[in-house]
């Protein structure tokens, strides 16, 4: 029988060993059963894809396997949850939240029942697969239907600690996340808390307000800027809904620009929620948003992507220099 | 390997004549409470109601395990519905059986009231689960199935379809995914009345044969005479019977739509309709009559 022979030649059930960013998802699952919670977890054929294999072969007895078939998947979620269970499922978010919207809506949210719903290869971080496979409107969407909390943790310690808190969180959740592929911004030990954003530094001049897999490149940009002399914040909106109103406001109080950073579309996500507070509370400071302008992304590698739509560090970093640059020389508020 | 079908069948003890009676008595009950409630609602699926009578009386007054006044209890029995605009019918066997408080009935769908055209988990205590959106109830019965699996309970989980719904792909999806995780707990109920809203379902999108595609996705059929109280409730006794069944049952109940008043079994326009007080007294003395109460 034949064989590879190069050791670096790959398929895919051996992408947890290419990627162990996939274990975090299944690690916070193991320490939840490990602590006696009663749950279940379950995905569409993408177990490789999410790291579930691991969790799958430590308790096949609480993982269940529903293939391709995300609606039977998100509705029968919400029939365990009325039994005392409480149930993970997971996918690409594309299918997630857009193929199962309504079944999101009835039997999960309008139903309050305490689901976790897990999308991951979120924004544009399925590269080449394109359109179909891609989630630039997952967190418009999620937001809008009532009951449901939206987060989107920024990497795999982050995530583990979500899922973590989750089991204590009485609310449906939709977790927004990527491919296990994002480098960690917080130690292992992160512990989290729904709701309420974490301020990673405070500035001025701008602050830089981003969400799930931006807040690496956010923080990097924010160093590059701030070692040119200007005062930078940024916050880390890991909570989508409910959002943290009080970190936006505080830092509309003091700051002369706010940009908003998502991988999604900057109709309705991050960029709109912040927009929403600012207009509620006639906050009248600068807001650019910065995302996908309402298109449909091009195919590329993923970091190719990051790159062209500038939500890569040097992309959010030109962003903020424009911006700032544009509004120099126009009246600028004097705050502190 | 195929899975088992019923390894055990515990022996079933025959309805008695008094039993037959009080079940027919059910149904009526249901029927004319259906009525008494679209009056006030002023529009409603009578017909809807009256093709699943029989099969609410054998659930609620026979299959079921039940607790009086504990619409919560973890060992119950779950039923769901997919055909949700038949609740109108459901909610008078709920409160009957103190789930709620049966006044709760006299103000259907008056503003505020917990009582919609469809059943509302989060407002109707004793409804397992919501619907409206035709497709979901077998998922969510799969679901509650899997659960009782998980937390070691041995419930039975009922799901009433509707015909017209065999057309929604995630009934399908939902029928695999039963069958590859043997859920014997699980069992579908058809309520093959042959209409829906734009006509024949045969004619709308036919899903003939009906019994043999179940066959194919791997559940055991059962075909019933969806009027006889009497055989649908002795078939759910069988089922019950049947303890160590690996195989999800559908049952196929052969019904007619709005069974007991003759004109409305005959137009498909009474999918959703009112009937006019002098008319109403017509279709309930119709409806007793063909009930058995002179």
């Amino acid at each position: 029988m034949s064989a590879p022979l190069n050791p670096k030649t790959w398929q895919y059930r051996q992408l947890n060993a290419i990627n162990p960013g996939l274990d975090y998802l299944s690690e916070g699952l193991l320490d939840l059963v490990a602590e006696g919670h009663p749950i279940a977890v379950g995905t569409a054929d993408l177990q490789y894809s999410n790291g579930l294999n691991r969790f799958a072969e430590r308790h096949p007895d609480l993982f269940i396997q529903f293939g391709i078939a995300e609606q039977n998947m998100v509705s029968a979620a919400a029939g365990i949850a009325t039994t005392g269970t409480m149930p993970f499922v997971a996918t690409f978010a594309s299918f997630l939240a857009l193929l199962c919207c309504e079944q999101i809506r009835m039997d999960v949210a309008y139903s309050a029942l305490p689901v976790r719903l897990i999308g991951h290869h979120t924004g544009i971080s399925l590269g080449f697969y394109g359109t179909s496979h891609h989630a630039t409107e997952d967190i418009a969407i999620m937001r809008s239907i009532a009951d449901l909390t939206v987060v989107a943790p920024a990497d795999g310690p982050q995530l583990a600690a979500a899922i973590r808190a989750s089991i204590h969180h009485p609310q449906p959740i939709y977790f927004r996340i990527g491919r296990g592929q994002e480098p960690a911004v917080y130690p292992n030990d992160v512990t989290f808390e729904f709701g309420k954003a974490i301020v990673h530094a405070v500035g001025r001049d701008v602050t830089l307000i981003a969400t799930g897999s931006m807040l690496h490149p956010t923080l990097e940009a924010a160093k590059a800027l701030t070692e040119s002399g200007l005062a930078v914040g940024v916050i880390d909106m890991h909570t989508l809904k409910p959002i943290d109103r009080e970190a936006i406001l505080n830092a509309a109080a003091g700051t002369n620009l706010l940009i908003t950073v998502e991988e999604h579309n900057v109709l309705g996500g991050l960029g709109g929620g912040v927009a929403e507070v600012l207009a509620d509370e006639g906050a009248g400071v600068r807001l650019v948003r910065h995302g996908i302008h309402d298109e449909y992304s091009l195919i590329a590698p993923p970091t190719h992507l990051y790159k062209h739509y500038r939500l890569d560090a040097a992309g959010i970093e030109a962003v903020t220099r424009e911006a700032l640059a544009n509004i120099s020389g126009k009246e600028q508020r004097h705050v502190g | 390997m195929p899975a088992a079908n019923f390894a055990v069948r515990d022996p079933v003890t025959p309805l008695t004549p008094e039993q037959i009676a009080r079940l027919k008595e059910r149904a009526l009950f249901v029927r004319l409470e259906t009525v008494r409630l679209i009056s006030i609602a002023k529009v409603g699926h009578y017909t809807s109601v009256f093709s699943c009578a029989e099969i609410f009386s054998a659930l609620y007054y026979d299959a079921m395990r039940l607790k009086r006044g504990e619409p919560k209890w973890p060992g119950r029995d779950r039923f769901l519905m997919g055909k949700g605009h038949a609740a109108v019918g459901l909610y008078p066997l709920l409160a009957d059986w103190d789930f709620f408080d049966k006044a709760w009935l006299d103000d259907y769908t008056r503003l505020g009231s917990p009582l919609g055209d469809h059943p509302d988990m989060r407002k109707v205590p004793g409804v397992d689960f919501s619907s409206g959106s035709i497709g979901h109830a077998l998922s969510g019965g799969l679901g509650m199935a899997l659960g009782a699996r998980l937390r070691g309970n041995a419930f039975d989980v009922y799901v009433l379809l509707g015909d017209g719904e065999m057309q929604e792909g995630q009934v399908w999806e939902a029928a695999l995914a039963a069958a590859h995780h043997k859920t014997g707990n699980l069992i579908a109920i058809v309520d093959r009345n042959g209409y829906q809203l734009d006509g024949k379902v045969d004619d709308v999108v036919g899903i003939e044969p009906l019994a043999d595609k179940w066959r194919a996705f791997g559940w055991d059929v059962r075909e019933v005479d969806g009027h006889d109280v009497a055989a649908v409730a002795t078939l759910f006794r069988e089922l019950k019977a049947e303890t160590a069944r690996e195989r999800p049952v559908c049952v196929i109940a052969l019904t007619a739509k709005g069974k007991g008043v003759e004109y409305m079994e005959t137009e498909p326009g009474w999918h959703l309709g009112w009937l006019a007080p002098e008319d109403e007294v017509l279709a309930i003395e119709e409806i007793k009559a063909n009930g058995g109460v002179q």
